[in-house]
């Protein structure tokens, strides 16, 4: 029992920075796992990760002129965030080029931009900073922005639950006795880039969409329905947290790129044991019933 | 057509990106009439029902619902354009019929849940609650997409190719409950393909090929020679089409 103490639980309770983790990769959990599920449902899995990277220049420049300021960071990167976003969709509908092509267009600028601003505007430590984060690292401000990024983003989708669902399944039919449909997309958009700018600082710009799209993808192994998916997803992003820092406590792993590598591991064998199309499910689906 | 009219169309054209796919509809829909909408693949029959329940906005002319909000016009959309693959289940689409009572916060209470119930067993669904609605065959959808038209309770409903793709059983269920509708009053529009069908249960038909060709009773709207007349006009939709004279 004292070993399994020992080992389990004691890192969290010798050291404040390990708490401070723990906490702010809980947070995370509740806030972007949720979106994530979304995400995947809405077949927008990769537009996760293009917002990632749109995030940047905006933190950047926030970083450029108030230093390591976390609300100036958060600031630009949200900007930034709806810039793309917002921009993306403008060219889409304007122009001949789809939404993913024009997406991908912004996302990749931005990255380039914003490994630039930092780059001539810092240091080499800056810049991992920025592209892994420092989940080991998160003082009170930051802790407090995760936080409320994710008690609002739980308000926010209890608000646009309903619409937000029938537009995934259904658009036409809601179109036909709503108008919430166009408005809960946006807030759902809007979601996204602030969970990713909270993720942003504890996993950096490369990781943040990994702790919200792999826990989400496993969750589908898992469940059929939706509700169940999410609260699967969110277990699943606060196990990996949990243990991602054990992991690197012993090792010499850094943290974040060990948070999502332990995601991956129950990806690995979600893919392989999930009972809702799993790979052995699939070759060893035992006798056909009788109806 | 002496009852009062339910729906007007006033020089209605309805289509995407300035091309129409309606183009200059005139008419009206008399109050608990039952109507069939026929043409071929491309005549506009999803548009002009898309219009109507207020999805698509006219590119010209206008549609007048005597004073029917649109979102309380209950509509079946053509089951390609659902996401079968949506971890929901049957219960939760069906209540989601009653959006216009509930909206985005209502809550499902007792009352409601007998509703549900009440509108599964109509369609020959109890059991089905707690399916996921991947799971259901071609036809169990139908019934279901059915349930929740039930639930509407709308005074105006509007069918996308209710009977496309389902056996004759699933098939004469269904066109009962239209029936019930009709015989309630209610005003029922429904795209239909299968014309020996129309003959058959609708009373009123409009033959549509981007433009109306024909409107009125059934047994004159349906002769071969409209029916070829259709065929011919519905043309392709056309990169290099010139500004419309009419609208001009």
């Amino acid at each position: 029992m004292t070993i399994l103490y020992a080992i389990l639980i004691a890192p969290f309770a010798d050291f404040e920075f390990m708490r401070r983790a723990l906490a702010g990769t809980f947070a995370l959990a509740f806030g972007s796992a949720p979106i994530g599920v979304f995400l995947m449902l809405r077949r927008m899995s990769l537009i996760g990760d293009a917002m990632a990277h749109a995030i940047l220049p905006g933190a950047a420049i926030g970083f450029l002129l108030s230093g390591l300021s976390v609300f100036a960071m958060a600031g630009g990167g949200l900007i930034a965030g709806f810039i793309v976003a917002v921009g993306a969709g403008v060219i889409a509908r304007t122009t001949e080029l789809k939404e993913d092509a024009s997406l991908a267009a912004f996302f990749l600028v931005s990255l380039a931009l914003g490994v630039t601003i930092v780059s001539v505007g810092g240091t080499n430590i800056d810049l991992l900073h920025f592209l892994f984060g420092t989940v080991l690292a998160l003082d009170n401000q930051t802790l407090l922005l995760i936080v409320s990024i994710t008690t609002m983003s739980l308000f926010a989708l209890a608000l646009i639950w309903r619409p937000l669902v029938l537009e995934s399944v259904d658009p036409n039919f809601l179109r036909s006795v709503s108008r919430a449909g166009g408005p809960a997309h946006i807030a759902f958009m809007t979601l996204v880039v602030m969970n990713l700018v909270g993720g942003f600082h504890a996993l950096g710009t490369l990781l943040a969409v990994g702790n919200m799209m792999l826990p989400a993808v496993v969750a589908r192994f898992w469940a059929r329905d939706i509700t169940m998916m999410i609260v699967i997803a969110v277990a699943t992003a606060a196990v990996s947290g949990y243990a991602g820092l054990l992991v690197s406590y012993y090792s010499a792993i850094p943290s974040g790129p060990a948070v999502i590598l332990v995601a991956g591991v129950l990806y690995a064998m979600s893919v392989v044991f999930g009972p809702v199309g799993g790979v052995i499910w699939h070759a060893f689906p035992g006798k056909h019933l009788e109806a | 057509m002496d009852a009062r009219p339910r729906l007007q169309f006033h020089n209605l054209t309805l289509g995407y990106e300035r091309h129409p796919a309606v183009h200059h509809l005139d008419g009206s829909i008399a109050d608990g009439a039952l109507v069939a909408v026929v043409g071929p693949n491309g005549a506009g029959k999803s548009t002009l029902f898309k219009g109507i329940v207020g999805v698509l906005k006219p590119l010209a002319g206008r549609i007048e619902r005597s004073g029917v909000d649109p979102r309380d016009i209950a509509y079946l959309p053509q089951i390609a354009e659902i996401d079968r693959s949506f971890p929901i289940s049957v219960y939760d689409m069906v209540a989601m019929g009653l959006w216009r009572a509930k909206g985005l916060f209502g809550g499902i209470g007792d009352r409601e849940r007998n509703t549900v119930e009440t509108a599964l067993a109509a369609v020959g669904l109890t059991g089905f609650e707690g399916r996921a609605i991947g799971t259901l065959s071609g036809g169990q959808m139908q019934r279901m997409l059915f349930a929740r038209l039930l639930l509407q309770d709308a005074r105006v409903i509007v069918l996308d190719e209710p009977f496309n793709a389902i056996d004759a059983k699933t098939c004469s269920d269904l066109l009962m409950l239209v029936q019930r509708w009709h015989s309630e009053q209610r005003t029922v529009l429904a795209a239909l393909h299968d014309i020996d069908f129309v003959r058959a249960n609708f009373p009123e038909t409009l033959l549509l090929a981007r433009e109306p060709v024909a409107w009125g009773r059934t047994s004159e709207v349906l002769t071969a020679e409209n029916l070829l007349k259709a065929r011919r006009m519905c043309e392709a939709f056309d990169d290099q089409a010139e500004a419309c004279v009419v609208a001009a």
